[in-house]
């Protein structure tokens, strides 16, 4: 051990970057159980136990925020899971290298856009009075629709732009699990007379029944973790009733209108649920098909 | 290469149409990813006009580069250039300096505190402090609205120093550790001598990953600084393409009106297609690595 001093002075800097700033922040968190003064720091300040929890549950809009980000998550799993497990098991088959490279270029690059620059996208094609969908339902004769504006439009347009951006991206692990099954099983199905369909549902699909089922418990894990740079950008007062999550609102109450306290609570609360979720995904997952994260 | 030639000896009714189906399938996707970016780009080489008409579909009509002219005459997009480029180019190499720092002990299995540092830093990534604890923490470090804040708390990222680390166990094999060992290297020369010149691949797969979400990253800009000189590119693509921050100024008629609004319109197609061409152009020659930096992540060790 001795002989291996240098080790640990390497090690030292991240160590330390670690501890400051990953370790410190989860410290902070005891002001969700304290009445956070900055004056008094986060040790002088009066506990207040589960105040703010029970403040929480109490209020009309802690409904709102569950159901919207439930919503919002459980769509964008739904419609937003299987995409790219598709598109993966359709390059595969595709028998053209060329078209496949093309295929594969085009869908990756949307992964490169800002947040920023998607949701600007977003907003410049389905503006009302310019955007290119509202132009074309009015060469059809119909009538302008406010996209942006309407509180039931923003989980369709958030969970579409979500699988545009994303889809290409998420088919390269499955494209890789693909690529790893034995040629041998299939020249034996191929030898048994089993048709391509056959093939993909009967040898492709188990193959990588085990990267499906990680990725699975991880997204399962993060039901309550709705990236909050989108949906930030994509609020707006018309559609905030559908809109407003857990995430935004943690960032609304703690540093916009400086309720530490009270917003540290929520956010507490979203990691606690989100880490039971994980284990049991992950535990279920065990159980069922033998592979698991842990 | 051998399954094309299975296809030629016998192919069935069933498997043509699963070929058209394949096939069909692909060109959607790739049509429905390619027109919006296609129409973008159209759209900012338009005359306001035309964009306002709906005149524009796939190719530029009445190609001008006003909108070109008008952007880059915006002092606080030329600023913004230039504070995402540092906070880029140093938030990448710090980056990668502590990612290898930190992955190097953590593959060796001389390092004797190595399951409880594995342990300490993967622990993160599932339990964190949340936004406001770690805003009072930076705001204790006085940073706020500082350069740093932008560069200094994006040090360490725990996904990249795990994967770094199974890089290091999977592609450097403990002979060569043991050769240099015997022929007196130290710890801390085996690192720069044979573990750095040995780590490119990887070392460019992070960077590159780094590189973009730093470029592309707005949320801590805008929690933690306030001065607009120290503005990244992303906040100032914010203001204008979602606050509406463009100078329309006073309109009578209607006509005007309708003019501005096709100028701000096609004004945001062009940022859009500005603050989106550094990193499209790394895209062709990064493709490679991208592939193999998810490959990287999603084996285990």
């Amino acid at each position: 051990m001795r002989q291996h001093w240098q080790f640990y002075l390497i090690f030292f800097l991240p160590l330390i970057h670690v501890i400051v700033f990953k370790y410190f922040p989860i410290y902070g968190i005891v002001i969700a159980f304290k009445k956070y003064n900055p004056v008094r720091g986060i040790l002088g300040s009066p506990w207040v136990g589960l105040k703010y929890f029970r403040q929480f549950f109490a209020s009309p809009t802690s409904w709102t925020l569950i159901v919207n980000t439930l919503r919002i998550s459980v769509w964008s799993l739904v419609l937003g899971f299987p995409f790219p497990i598709l598109l993966a098991i359709a390059l595969n088959e595709c028998g053209n290298r060329t078209y496949k490279k093309v295929v594969q270029m085009v869908t990756y690059a949307p992964y490169f856009i800002s947040t920023v620059v998607l949701v600007g996208i977003i907003l410049q094609v389905t503006d009302m009075r310019m955007g290119v969908i509202n132009l074309v339902i009015q060469a059809l004769g119909g009538q302008a629709i406010n996209f942006m504006g309407r509180p039931e439009m923003f989980t369709p347009i958030y969970v579409i732009s979500g699988i545009w951006a994303g889809a290409g991206y998420s088919s390269i692990l499955y494209l890789a699990a693909l690529s790893g099954v034995s040629p041998e099983l299939h020249e034996a199905a191929i030898v048994d007379g089993a048709s391509r369909l056959k093939r993909v549902i009967h040898i492709d699909l188990p193959s990588i029944l085990p990267t499906v089922v990680l990725m699975l418990i991880i997204n399962l894990g993060n039901v309550l973790n709705v990236g909050y740079e989108k949906v930030y950008l994509m609020q707006n007062d018309l559609n905030i009733r559908a809109s407003e999550i857990i995430s935004t609102y943690v960032y609304k109450v703690g540093l916009k209108q400086s309720n530490y306290s009270f917003s540290t609570a929520i956010g507490l609360m979203n990691t606690v649920v989100s880490l039971i979720l994980v284990s049991a995904a992950n535990f279920t997952a065990k159980r069922l098909t033998g592979s698991s994260m842990w | 290469m051998q399954k094309a030639a299975y296809r030629k000896i016998r192919s069935s009714m069933g498997d043509k149409v699963f070929s058209w189906i394949v096939y069909g399938f692909l060109t959607l996707c790739l049509l429905a990813v390619a027109y919006p970016l296609l129409y973008v780009v159209s759209a900012s080489f338009s005359s306001p006009s035309a964009v306002a008409m709906g005149k524009v579909w796939i190719w530029p009509v009445k190609p001008t580069l006003l909108a070109y002219k008008t952007v880059f005459g915006y002092r606080n997009i030329i600023t913004g250039f230039r504070n995402s480029f540092a906070y880029m180019f140093v938030g990448t190499f710090l980056n990668l300096v502590f990612t290898v720092l930190a992955a190097y002990p953590l593959s060796r299995k001389e390092f004797a505190g190595r399951g409880v540092c594995t342990f300490i830093f993967a622990l993160t990534m599932y339990v964190g402090g949340g936004i406001v604890p770690t805003y009072m923490l930076i705001s204790k470090l006085k940073m706020l609205d500082t350069f740093w804040v932008m560069v200094v708390p994006g040090m360490v990222n725990v996904w990249h120093v795990i994967m770094c680390r199974t890089y290091f166990q999977t592609t450097l094999p403990d002979e060569l550790y043991e050769a240099a060992q015997i022929d007196g290297c130290t710890d801390f020369g085996y690192l720069i001598r044979i573990v750095l010149p040995l780590s490119a691949p990887i070392l460019a797969v992070l960077g590159l990953y780094t590189g973009v979400g730093i470029w592309n990253g707005y949320f801590n800009a805008m929690i933690y600084l306030s001065t607009p000189e120290k503005f990244p590119l992303q906040i100032t693509l914010r203001s204008i393409l979602m606050l509406g921050q463009v100078n329309v100024t006073q309109v009578e008629d209607a006509e005007a009106l309708q003019n501005m609004l096709a100028l701000s319109m096609l004004l945001k197609y062009a940022i859009i297609v500005v603050a989106s061409v550094p990193v499209m152009c790394l895209y062709p020659f990064v493709q490679k690595f991208f592939v193999k930096g998810v490959m990287i992540g999603s084996i285990k060790g």
